[in-house]
């Protein structure tokens, strides 16, 4: 198990920027992802896109 | 009336911040109806309904913000609009610490933060199983709060989280304890020795409370998402958590919270406890087994009693003394008998607990929009929350349900919950106690009966909270079960009588 014993809890935040902050006041270290909706929230580019990344990956 | 309404284009924010800033928008003189929405399909659907979208189709995609302000001037509508506008401008050239770092995608913040370990993801629904999938793959345990995730994102999530011995906390998961923090709904418990498993965020919220009340601490706290006990599913997370609390050295207990799994599920659970190394407690509400604790109540109490070495067998609430005397001061001759309890509650599980307590007390209760004579709503349901904000962050709404239902003369009790914590509003009790003085001012009114969900340590000062609604002649309980209890003493004086 990748655990949280040996190291400190450590937050990448994706979403709503509200609990970063909660993190934040609780001392926990956390890098808070300005996210928006990929591909402009356009559903066809979006599955062009992954597609694009599966043929890649 | 006068409507203004602005596009900004590629103007990504969060739900929970347009929400605040429509609230404050809203408190403006002569504004009527404020909106802040991405121009997602679903949302351009609610403008139109809520008759903000002015002539027509508004012209605006996913990444666009929306303003749309209704007030009782033009110039006031526009006015609120640029109020706005500024403050979304101004909170983004000054949002955050200029030293923070910020990147724009997982792969960003990895690269600056390689030694992160959980994806805290709450994005919309339909985006949400790629980046969970995504943040497993990259080695990070998960913990996903959005809905909308489907049950085969989940299965598929959750196999690779297991696969990879990691956790997939959610989907839809509100609360979870790791190593000390609270994510997303938490209360301010304490750190201690106690795992929990929990399928829903506001039990968990419940049951570590409590403990935290009881003197005990929590190691873990492990969301699951309510469909992990599914047959679909299979348990594939609760079994794994079981995994990861066996191993870990915090941990000398576990609750498990929960609905009762699915009959399929059920033997492998029932094998994976028979195996574990670990004193446990089991709460499944609505499962009848005499070795797990009926409510969560009972599933604190058992805990906090087995790590004393001593055993707790629950007390029968009908048969204390002071209860006859305190229904009697709130009911002259009898005048609540054979109404109807109405619950409108914030918590999903305490909704759900308090049906089953009053379906067996008062032998039914109906649940959401079912027609009956006691109904339990669950306000954070889906069906409550179009374009609205979750009753737990914003209490408004709910007050004006409990005005509504202060005028229905078939009613004897209302009954709710108010759930503190980070997340929460800041003050959850304030709005319902207005809500409830305004219809005890005129004249009858039903009965109201509440519990309160939270620790010393909260935010919100939980002492005052309790205090803001006894003022408002609310009885207070120190649980939700017992809270639906007093409740159907209140219709049903036989309860009492009998006990």
């Amino acid at each position: 198990m990748k655990d949280f014993r040996s190291k400190q809890l450590r937050v990448v935040n994706l979403g709503l920027e509200v609990f970063a902050d909660e993190l934040k006041n609780q001392n926990v270290p956390v890098t808070h992802v300005r996210w928006r909706p990929p591909a402009g929230g356009k559903p066809r580019l979006l599955e062009i896109l992954e597609k694009l990344e599966e043929l890649d990956g | 009336m006068p409507l203004a309404r602005l596009v900004l284009p590629l103007f990504y924010q969060d739900s929970v911040k347009l929400m605040r800033l429509a609230r404050e928008i809203g408190k403006k003189k002569g504004v009527s109806e404020v909106a802040a929405l991405m121009g997602t399909p679903a949302n351009r659907e609610i403008l139109l309904h809520a008759g903000l979208a002015g002539d027509g189709e508004v012209d605006a995609g996913p990444n666009d913000l929306v303003l749309a302000v209704e007030a009782e001037t033009q110039e006031t509508a526009c006015e609120a609009i640029e109020e706005a506008k500024a403050f979304l401008t101004q909170a983004r050239v000054t949002g955050g610490d200029s030293s923070d770092f910020s990147p724009s995608s997982l792969a960003g913040a990895l690269a600056g933060a390689p030694e992160s370990n959980l994806a805290m993801i709450s994005v919309p629904g339909a985006y949400a199983a790629k980046e969970a999938m995504d943040a497993l793959r990259s080695g990070l345990h998960v913990f996903l709060f959005s809905d909308n995730v489907s049950v085969d994102d989940e299965v598929a999530l959750k196999r690779e989280a297991t696969r990879r011995d990691l956790l997939l906390m959610g989907p839809d998961c509100g609360t979870a304890y790791i190593a000390g923090a609270g994510l997303g709904f938490t209360n301010a418990v304490r750190p201690g020795r106690v795992g929990c498993i929990a399928a829903s965020g506001t039990g968990l919220q419940a049951v570590a409370s409590q403990l935290d009340a009881l003197g005990e601490g929590v190691s873990h706290g492990i969301g699951v998402g309510g469909r992990d006990l599914s047959a679909e599913v299979g348990g594939l997370m609760t079994l794994h958590a079981l995994d990861f609390l066996s191993s870990d050295p915090e941990t000398e207990i576990v609750a498990l919270i929960s609905k009762p799994p699915d009959a399929e599920v059920l033997p492998e659970i029932e094998e994976a406890l028979e195996n574990f190394s670990k004193p446990h407690v089991v709460c499944f509400l609505g499962a009848e087994n005499p070795d797990w604790a009926e409510t969560l109540e009972d599933a604190g109490h058992a805990v906090a009693a087995i790590l004393k070495g001593e055993s707790y067998r629950p007390e029968n609430f009908f048969a204390q003394a002071w209860l006859k005397e305190k229904i009697a001061s709130l009911k002259p001759g009898g005048a609540l008998d054979g109404g109807g309890v109405l619950g409108l509650f914030s918590g999903g599980t305490l909704a759900h607990e308090s049906r089953l307590i009053l379906e067996d007390l008062l032998g039914d209760a109906s649940w959401n929009e079912e027609a009956g004579r006691h109904r339990i709503l669950d306000l954070g349901d889906d069906r409550y929350t179009v374009g609205k904000p979750h009753p737990m962050i914003d209490p408004e709404s709910r007050a004006e349900m409990v005005s509504q239902a202060a005028m229905d003369g078939d009613l004897g009790v209302v009954l709710f919950d108010v759930i503190l914590g980070r997340g929460s509003s800041p003050d959850p009790a304030g709005p319902l106690a207005r809500a409830i003085t305004e219809a005890k001012e005129k004249g009858k009114s039903p009965a109201f009966v509440a519990s309160v969900v939270g620790t010393a340590d909260d935010p919100q000062d939980m002492d005052e909270q309790v205090r803001i609604l006894e003022d408002a002649g609310v009885v207070v309980l120190p649980s939700n079960a017992q809270a639906a209890r007093f409740a159907a003493a209140l219709v049903k004086p036989e309860l009492i009588e009998n006990a």
